[in-house]
């Protein structure tokens, strides 16, 4: 693999670092005909972010023949590389980014003004691949606007708030904190913020479905900042609860998407019973989630190529309530060599016992399998899944 | 000035007297070789030599010549004592150190000889103030015995373009590794971070190579090929004086001792040097 980026665009895949930075602490690396995929995804596989950078970024692009490359690298050494954006900008003339197979080396060659050269010698391990599955196209909700106005919104939110909840009408979405409502604890001390935007502060906004979603602020400000920065409009995408939302930015050399898991306002999951009760409705919508719920169940069946063939979408409240497995079923399978086995083990354990505590459980999975790949040991259950899969495209 | 109407009488009891219309001009040199809180005063005709140690492996001296001073007196051949340089900086600053343009502390320095304290008059808008910092029998400073004829490489920089490099410089590495060559890469900084290797195995190493021509070089000559690995926490102070300056040399000698000398400009343009000598962490020859 030998690419080479000029000028500004160092400054542009230095930001996208830096936001992908914020999601997780490995980067995913992986050159493609289709440009170079640089992914990121948080230990509780909650929050995914990709980057696509299209081979028109680069002033050169080759890409390792006759063979599909991935690994991953610690993203701290990566950011090194990239450190100060002020100087990156002043003295930069092009960054060389080259892979040593036999050393297992990515090296970053940063040409410089003055004849000095930075040279970062990283190493990597091979990593399994990591694609999250999610067809924003399909979703009911699509909205788009220039950062500043998400920026302004988030803004209001203290950097340590956890979670908020985004809901629409036809004609405004209301952006507000989401308190976790204590068993027995009728008031919330907490403090509640809520804002509202209009529909014509958005550059584009179609609602089909009076949703609320909730997730994770945090790992979103990694997006806000890179989109501000490079004054990309943000497309936001969503539907049902528990569905995740995708937060996207493009042009025409990259493709940058965040995709969060977010709260699945299922009342009927239970592990072990079948039984699916619903609890009386809430007085209001803003209390609507129940902590018990809160898992996003996506699975994917096995499939040997990377268009997986993928059941369509069956509505949530069906999936849920007949498929008690499923539900419980929030397996990654990302496969790859060491971790397979640890992997899956890891997530029985957690799949077989009481429900995972109150946090967002894990989306995706890597189901893109390359042939050459160790197929799982453990046979394929098929199970329903709550969106159907398609690959990133580079518009 | 107001300093100036003490009587002359006063300044016959001074061994050494030294006036400065503007503070800065001293604060600021000091303040790129106050990593430790004592300092060695050594005071001669030719002006004034303020010397920093730590651990004899690291020291740094900064001169400011005599021509510097609006005033610089000096009873003996050399006058030589030791303060907390922390406290001294801070007399020096007591006025607040307001960069404001036209504004600045004026300083007179008097030092009555073994034994006295020294006395810094300061006065800044009509304001005068006057510190009395005790002083101490001054240690030897180590001799490196770094002398020119022992120089094997010798490289002289802008200081710009190091600046922006030993500001990258992973500073939580452990040791910096310089390379010095007639040919490639003829001058090339490595980090080493020790920690991060014994995570990865063999991972993530950076190295920063100027090419002798650059036109940041002004002096390049290497005789030979030499590495030398340096301890980071040492070499971190000298990237105050770093900052200062606009041209630095390094050079090298056979031992593999490191000296960096800084030309720093003062407020007034006047050049005034810093030195830092630094032992080598182990020798790594190529």
């Amino acid at each position: 693999m030998d690419c080479v980026v000029t000028g500004g665009n160092v400054k542009v895949l230095a930001k996208a670092i830096h936001s992908l930075s914020r999601i997780g602490d490995e980067l995913y690396v992986e050159p493609q005909e289709d440009g170079l995929a640089l992914r990121s995804v948080n230990s509780s596989r909650s929050a995914y972010a990709c980057f696509l950078f299209a081979p028109l970024f680069f002033s050169r692009y080759t890409i390792p023949s006759g063979h599909t490359f991935r690994c991953k690298i610690a993203i701290k050494s990566v950011q090194a590389v990239f450190r100060s954006l002020a100087t990156l900008e002043k003295t930069v003339e092009k960054c060389h980014i080259e892979l040593d197979e036999q050393k297992n080396h990515l090296t970053f060659t940063l040409h410089c003004k003055h004849g000095l050269m930075k040279t970062h010698n990283l190493s990597f391990q091979d990593s399994e691949s990591l694609q999250a599955v999610f067809d924003k196209d399909s979703y009911a909700n699509v909205f788009r606007s220039h950062p500043r106005l998400l920026v302004d919104t988030v803004v209001h939110f203290p950097p340590s708030l956890e979670e908020v909840t985004v809901s629409v009408s036809d004609e405004r979405m209301w952006v507000r904190n989401h308190v976790e409502e204590e068993a027995g604890d009728s008031e919330s001390k907490a403090m509640l913020t809520e804002l509202c935007l209009a529909s014509d502060e958005f550059d584009h906004f179609a609602v089909q479905a009076h949703n609320s979603v909730t997730f994770c602020l945090k790992e979103l400000r990694g997006l806000l900042v890179f989109a501000e920065s490079t004054g990309l409009p943000i497309s936001m995408y969503f539907d049902e609860p528990g569905s995740p939302i995708v937060l996207s930015v493009t042009d025409s050399v990259l493709e940058g998407n965040f995709v969060l898991a977010t709260l699945s306002d299922d009342h009927n999951h239970q592990v072990q019973s079948t039984e699916c009760t619903l609890p009386p409705p809430p007085p209001d919508d803003f209390m609507n989630d129940d902590i018990d719920a809160y898992l996003i169940a996506m699975d994917t069946s096995i499939a040997p190529g990377p268009s997986a063939t993928c059941l369509s979408t069956p509505p949530v409240a069906d999936s849920i309530c007949s498929k008690q497995s499923a539900a419980a079923n929030h397996r990654t399978r990302l496969h790859s060599e060491e971790e397979e086995e640890e992997e899956e083990e890891e997530y029985e354990t957690a799949d077989s016992g009481r429900p995972p505590n109150k946090k967002f459980c894990s989306l995706f999975f890597g189901s893109v399998l390359s042939p050459s790949s160790q197929m799982t040991t453990q046979p394929v259950t098929s199970q329903e899944v709550l969106a159907s899969d398609s690959e990133d495209d580079v518009q | 000035m107001p300093l100036s109407t003490q009587s002359q009488a006063d300044d016959e009891q001074y061994v050494l007297v030294a006036s400065l219309d503007n503070a800065r001009n001293l604060s600021n040199i000091l303040k790129a070789i106050a990593f430790k809180d004592h300092a060695i005063f050594s005071a001669t005709p030719n002006g004034l030599k303020v010397t920093v140690e730590d651990s004899k492996c690291l020291q740094a001296n900064a001169f400011i010549q005599a021509e510097i001073f609006q005033e610089f007196t000096i009873r003996e051949d050399s006058v030589g004592f030791q303060v907390n340089l922390t406290v001294l900086l801070d007399c020096l600053n007591i006025f607040g150190g307001s960069t404001a343009p036209g504004v600045s502390t004026a300083l007179r320095m008097c030092y009555k000889g073994y034994g006295y304290p020294l006395t810094l008059f300061l006065e800044e808008g009509g304001v005068v103030t006057v510190c009395k910092i005790n002083t101490q029998e001054p240690e030897e400073p180590v001799d490196f015995e770094f002398c020119s004829t022992n120089v094997t490489n010798k490289v002289i920089l802008q200081s710009e373009s190091l600046k922006e490099a030993f500001s990258e410089l992973d500073m939580t590495s452990e040791v910096l590794q310089i390379t010095m060559s007639p040919s490639q890469p003829y001058f090339r900084f490595v980090v080493k971070n020790l920690k991060l290797l014994s995570t990865f195995g063999n991972s993530g190493n950076a190295h920063y190579d100027y090419p002798k021509d650059s036109d940041m070089m002004e002096l390049f000559r290497c005789d030979k090929t030499q590495t030398n690995r340096y301890k980071m926490s040492l070499l971190k102070p000298s990237t105050k004086a770093l900052a200062l300056s606009c041209k630095v040399s390094v050079r090298t000698d056979s031992r593999g001792f490191l000296s960096l000398q800084y030309l720093v400009r003062n407020d007034d343009g006047q050049i005034c040097f810093v030195e830092y000598f630094c032992c080598p962490d182990e020798e790594v020859e190529e």
